[in-house]
């Protein structure tokens, strides 16, 4: 593989109201350096994308956002969340990940009905009424375009939803909380094209009430969903830019190399 | 927004649960380690005495052939040879693995590959079935049957070592035989598939890879199956004949470790040596399961896919 300098960055400074932002994070597996000073500043109602080759440690970093790998590895840095530095020792992980909220590769619906896959973290949470649970229920499948589908029944094993559909459940689950921001590691690259579409249309959506992170290793999704893309390599951010103008007119050699497919 | 801010930073009733989830657990541990500790430490201390207490040198106690450690040789030295005992223990041990190791595998694979819904539906039962009868009722079928079979068949008095082997197979069968199954079960569908894609006969396949792959698990489960067979005591104590002789064949009557606990034990004074010498016995049989764990987990470590 062609060596890229790490030193050529190219960061731009976030113009619109910051959400969450990261100072120089970094991760260590053991005495494994897997992620170096990523230092980023992610918008509020806004979609970015972080892409990059497999093991550039743009899925890593995503779940240090909401202390995921507190068991796995230790994290360096500041992650600022509401004047908070949410990657100290003494924050309340578990409110963390109630307001930072987190959608996997494999879709991994509870073995509960869909109704229950919802109000499983609601109950948790001390709502008890039963109403507002299903106001809850109805209000967040919708806003994951899966009402429709699934209205019927939802009284129903989760495990017999589709793929795609399973996926938009996991989405509905964590948009149920009514978090303020949703992280997503690579949600559609189990689906089909079609439940692709779908997922893509639904983060959309949600957009308008929520800031979304999303890792992917489609740079065709990257380019259709995301207002920001960070690009990704060998543990370094190299460069973070509006989409538009990253796709069309990279600043780095690297991201260029990278989105032309002469990579490696 | 200041109320978010405030709930990030303090400790909520989930954090209180955690906390108390972890005490709760680390108190058991504490418990279940404190309770390993003391019987290691028992054992030992008493089984130790024999040798300390005692004057009884190491090396004549293994190698040893006399068993009477209430009386004295004509040297005045306590007669307290525990080498018929191993010697015994060992040969039950492994001829009953050899035995039940080929019969295990043939039901495991029956179970898995063959006739894996007949397997599931009759074999399992029965198998499970077989691990719950009490160890008593295999000693009296062997007591009532296999023993007078030997005698008619072979001469003798028909108690021995084959007869111990024989009730120890059908003990340890379902061990093997069930363990066996868990890790052939474990082997991903892709292999059979790869394999018989490639033309492989369904024997080749179960062969050469199924069985390949399974292997780990398999010598996990011979081994757990000798641990059992090992310490097994009851069983084999009614059928081995109980005479501290050294073993001159299959047939004629011996002592292994366990069967000599069981019929010794109640017959001694704490503190004497014929007692000391009994808890030396259970010493070298607490090492042995020793040795057959740290056996699984370094098969378990070599065996396991290297990524």
């Amino acid at each position: 593989m062609q060596n890229y300098s790490f030193d050529d960055t190219h960061i731009i400074d976030m113009p619109l109201e910051k959400v969450l932002t990261t100072d120089n994070l970094q991760v260590f597996y053991g005495d494994n350096h897997a992620m170096h000073d990523a230092t980023l500043e992610f918008p509020r109602y806004r979609i970015t994308a972080l892409i990059g080759a497999s093991g550039s440690g743009k899925s890593t970093y995503l779940r240090c956002l909401n202390r995921m790998n507190d068991r796995i590895a230790t994290v360096k840095g500041k992650i600022m969340y509401r004047d908070t530095d949410i990657n100290s020792q003494n924050i309340n992980v578990y409110e963390v990940r109630k307001h930072i909220s987190m959608v996997f590769q494999r879709p991994n619906p509870f073995a509960k009905s869909i109704r229950e896959n919802i109000t499983f973290a609601l109950k948790r949470n001390g709502i008890k009424d039963k109403n507002e649970l299903n106001k809850r229920v109805e209000e967040s499948l919708k806003a994951a375009a899966l009402w429709d589908e699934v209205k019927d029944e939802l009284d129903k094993s989760a495990l017999a939803l589709s793929g795609g559909q399973a996926q938009r459940l996991c989405i509905a689950r964590c948009v149920a909380m009514k978090p303020d921001i949703l992280l997503l590691d690579e949600p559609a690259s189990a689906l089909d094209p079609i439940s692709t579409a779908k997922i893509e249309e639904t983060l959309q959506q949600l957009r308008k009430n929520y800031s979304i992170i999303i890792v992917t290793h489609n740079m065709q999704q990257a380019s259709r969903i995301a207002d920001y893309t960070a690009f990704f390599h060998m543990g370094h951010v190299l460069e973070f830019d509006e989409t538009e103008k990253l796709f069309t007119n990279p600043q780095i050699k690297a991201t260029e190399d990278y989105i032309s497919g002469n990579f490696g | 927004m200041d109320e978010i801010k405030k709930d990030l930073q303090n400790p909520s009733k989930a954090t209180h649960q955690d906390y108390f989830g972890r005490t709760i657990t680390y108190i058991c541990i504490a418990f279940v380690g404190l309770l390993v500790i003391s019987i290691l430490y028992f054992i030992t201390t008493r089984g130790i005495a024999t040798f300390t207490t005692n004057h009884v040198s190491l090396w004549k106690f293994l190698s040893g052939t006399n068993w009477n450690p209430g009386l004295l040789d004509k040297h005045g030295n306590p007669q307290i040879g525990a080498l018929p005992m191993i010697v015994t223990s060992f040969s039950v041990t492994i001829l009953a693995a050899v035995v039940a190791t080929p019969f295990a595998l043939g039901v495991a694979l029956f179970m898995t590959e063959i006739a894996p819904e007949k397997g599931t539906k009759i074999l399992q039962p029965v198998i499970e079935l077989l691990v719950g009868i009490p160890s008593v009722v295999y000693g009296f079928i062997g007591l009532s049957v296999i023993v007078p079979l030997i005698r008619h068949t072979f001469g003798g008095t028909g108690f021995g070592i084959l007869a111990g082997t024989l009730v120890l197979f059908v003990m340890v069968l379902p061990t093997i035989t069930s363990l066996s199954v868990d890790s052939i079960k474990a082997v991903p569908m892709f292999y059979r598939s790869a394999s018989l894609a490639l033309g492989a006969t369904r024997w080749q396949t179960i062969y050469k890879v199924v069985l390949r792959a399974a292997t780990p698990g398999i010598l996990t489960a011979v081994i757990f199956g000798m641990s059992r067979a090992f310490g097994e005591a009851l069983a084999v104590q009614m059928v081995i004949g109980n005479a501290v002789l050294m073993p001159h064949g299959l047939l004629t009557p011996s002592s292994t470790l366990t069967s000599q606990l069981t019929t010794g034990i109640g017959n001694t004074t704490m503190g004497t040596l014929p007692n000391n010498a009994l808890w030396s016995l259970a010493l070298i049989l607490l090492l042995m399961s020793l040795v057959f764990n740290i056996l699984v987990r370094f098969i378990g470590k070599k065996g396991s896919l290297k990524k």
